[in-house]
């Protein structure tokens, strides 16, 4: 492990946004051989932004992020298919790349033919190719159809067959860019068993990757790229911990944001016709089950604002499995009423019905209610399967005629470890009589 | 730059099996196959002689029989059209190997350019027939020199579509102005005509390389006398590699954008 594989020694990577005049002349063209630097700042685009790391010899290393967040960037410099505007790469080995698979097949010609011609991009001799050919065609599972055009292929043959070529080419350093998404499951397995095997060899495996299970069992070392920037290297289930936590984050303020334009929708759709809402009301019952966003009521008492909160008072949209949450109404009667009902209805995004409830459901009877109050709701465990919901909030009179009614405008999130199906969760265990045995769990 | 033309040989058998695919792939589902590069020149001799034999009566002293004449210099210049024409394109139509693969750029329009040698090449016993048909016999000790005329015109056509190749990934404009000068370039250049039709133009033809071409092909393979041409040809040859470095040195200058710009 002492000797480096791969370095990338403070690595900015700048591209030219298109749209605009990309040369100013032939000449500068010339002079320059390359014309980022030329360009005004908001004419570039950052895809790397001072990124160092050093993949040890043999090392698995992972490289994770959101989409954009300059990874493949980062492959394609390592590959040496495009060069760094700043900074060094330095690669010990012969590199074979697994970005896109068969990319230099010709449709007319043989799988055949074309398995040499691939072979000879990636750098084996004929002598290398022939030698292997039987091994790369079992490896793609295509024995039958080899000397059929490529272009008579389904989408997974073709793949299958690039990813056994550049698997085959025996190199020093292998990047992955995302390619284990082709082929069945069983052809997955063979490739990872094919990596287990670079492994064991001693050989550098640079892997780009959205499967963060992949990263987490499989890599020796990681790093996610956030925007260019290098946010967390070093150990795999660390640096996934920190890049699962913000991606929470993030999704937690693009519902918020969402919301807040659901919200307003509904607000000016309000206002727009007063009487509206109230007409909407009769049949209201009927609302219940149809999807579509909106807010209405005759405004005699009015939800204000409506929080989701964690266990611990904190206002938040994603929740895990099992956890608890409170809903906080905000609520604000003018004038004195006597007559109402508080009531919230959950839905999953695709509009079903996961629980309803309210008040007089509940056998609570309104008698007096002015001013300004907060009603909670608190859920003690959120037995809901990954997802995002949506929740009616709504306050009323007995009849159903309502006061002001929120018809999906409040979202939130539902992570969960584990990927089971459905809605609900029930609390749950396995038991099984000692002649069943499993392994200990990680 | 000197470094990336020292790799040039390793890729020999890169651009070898890139042609095979190439011709291979060309003909592949049609009928005739292969032998479209036979039917191909044919044809064109065909029309071209229906044309200017038949239809216009060209009765030019000294160019008859006048079919032989025009398809000495035609055959090299469809060579030389073909290649330029695909060359200049070839790194765009060949992007996803240079974005997705470490590919050596400069093999893509040495292939465009080998592979229509080798339908030029196909096309020769067209021409042999012909002479045969016409009883034309070349002088046999010049016919060395048609050698070194090929590698001229190789070498000449490879300067160029390297430096077109590359500026038209960045100037797209430059596949359709090749396309147009190309067919100026044609009626420019003494291939239908000879240019002692012309004595007062001359200094003119002289500017125009595939001129020298043309003139060493009709004079080694169609007329008779000494090769009295070699000395603009061997110049000719001494300009392309010129050229050929020059371009080189401009494909060189580009190449780290090819990738983000095809």
């Amino acid at each position: 492990m002492s000797q480096t594989a791969i370095t990338l020694t403070n690595v900015t990577k700048i591209y030219r946004r298109y749209g605009g005049k990309q040369f100013s002349t032939l000449k500068s063209a010339l002079l320059s051989g390359d014309l980022v630097r030329q360009l005004r700042p908001d004419e570039t685009f950052q895809a790397l932004s001072d990124v160092s790391f050093t993949v040890p010899k043999g090392c698995t290393f992972g490289v994770v992020g959101r989409n954009g967040s300059g990874k493949s960037t980062a492959l394609k410099l390592v590959a040496g298919i495009t060069k760094p505007t700043i900074g060094k790469v330095d690669v010990n080995g012969r590199i074979s790349a697994l970005i896109e698979l068969g990319a230099g097949f010709h449709p007319e010609i043989s799988g055949r033919e074309n398995v040499f011609i691939n072979g000879i991009m990636l750098g084996l001799t004929k002598k290398e190719i022939t030698k292997r050919f039987d091994e790369i065609v079992e490896f793609a599972e295509l024995t039958e159809f080899i000397d059929a055009p490529v272009k008579t292929y389904s989408s997974g043959m073709y793949m299958r067959l690039g990813f056994a070529v550049a698997i085959h080419v025996d190199p020093d350093v292998l990047l992955v860019d995302e390619v284990l998404a082709v082929g069945d499951e069983g052809f997955t397995h063979k490739c990872l068993d094919k990596f287990g095997e670079f492994k064991r060899r001693g050989k550098t495996i640079l892997l780009v990757t959205h499967s963060l299970g992949l990263v987490e069992r499989f890599c020796d070392e990681a790093v996610w790229l956030d925007a260019g920037q290098m946010k967390a290297e070093g150990d795999p289930t660390r640096v996934i911990g920190t890049y699962v936590t913000d991606v929470a984050r993030q999704e937690e303020r693009f519902l918020v944001s969402s919301d807040q334009k659901a919200k307003t929708q509904a607000g000016e759709a309000g206002q727009a016709s007063p009487e509206g809402p109230v007409a909407a009301a009769d049949d209201y019952a009927g609302d219940m089950t149809q999807a579509g966003a909106g807010r209405w009521g005759s405004g005699g008492v009015e939800i204000t604002t409506v929080e989701f909160q964690s266990a611990d008072g904190q206002p938040t949209q994603v929740f895990h499995t099992g956890e608890a949450m409170r809903v906080m109404l905000g609520v604000r009667a003018a004038v004195p009423v006597r007559d109402f009902v508080f009531g919230i209805g959950l839905f999953t995004a695709d509009g079903v019905m996961v629980y309803g409830t309210n008040t007089f459901i509940e056998e609570l009877e309104s008698d007096r209610f002015e001013g300004e109050a907060v009603v909670t709701l608190a859920i003690e465990s959120l037995d809901l399967v990954e997802g995002t919901y949506k929740l009616d909030v709504a306050v009323h009179k007995r009849d159903g005629a309502p006061y002001d009614y929120h018809r999906m405008l409040h979202t939130f999130r539902v992570k969960s470890r584990i990927k089971d199906g459905g809605i609900y969760r029930p609390k749950h265990r396995w038991d099984f009589t000692s002649s069943i045995k499993f392994k200990p769990q990680k | 730059m000197w470094h990336n033309l020292r790799q040039l040989p390793k890729y020999r058998g890169l651009i070898q099996s890139l042609v095979a695919r190439d011709l291979k792939a060309r003909y592949r589902g049609s009928v005739l196959g292969y032998f479209w590069s036979f039917v191909n020149p044919l044809l064109l001799l065909t029309i071209y002689n229906f044309v200017f034999t038949y239809l216009l009566q060209n009765r030019a002293e000294g160019l008859q029989p006048y079919a032989v004449f025009m398809f000495t210099a035609l055959l090299p210049w469809t060579w030389f059209s073909s290649s330029l024409g695909e060359a200049t394109g070839s790194l765009i139509s060949g992007g996803n190997l240079i974005k997705k693969v470490l590919f050596p750029a400069e093999v893509l329009p040495f292939v465009t350019i080998l592979s229509n040698m080798v339908h030029f090449l196909l096309g020769l016993p067209i021409l042999i027939g012909f002479m045969a048909y016409y009883a034309v016999t070349p002088d046999w000790w010049e016919l060395p020199w048609f050698v070194v005329i090929v590698g001229v015109q190789l070498l000449f056509t490879a300067g160029l579509s390297l430096l077109l190749s590359a500026l038209a990934v960045h100037f797209r404009d430059v596949k359709d102005l090749v396309s147009n000068l190309l067919t100026f370039w044609f009626f420019a250049t003494p291939i239908i005509y000879s240019y002692q039709q012309f004595p007062e133009y001359m200094k003119y033809f002289n500017w125009n390389p595939f001129t020298h071409l043309a003139i060493s092909y009709q004079e080694v393979l169609f007329f008779d006398g000494p090769f009295g041409h070699k000395w603009w040809l061997l110049a000719l040859g001494a300009a392309s590699v010129v050229l050929f470095l020059l371009a080189y040195w401009v494909f060189d200058r580009l190449r780290d954008s090819f990738a983000e710009a095809v």
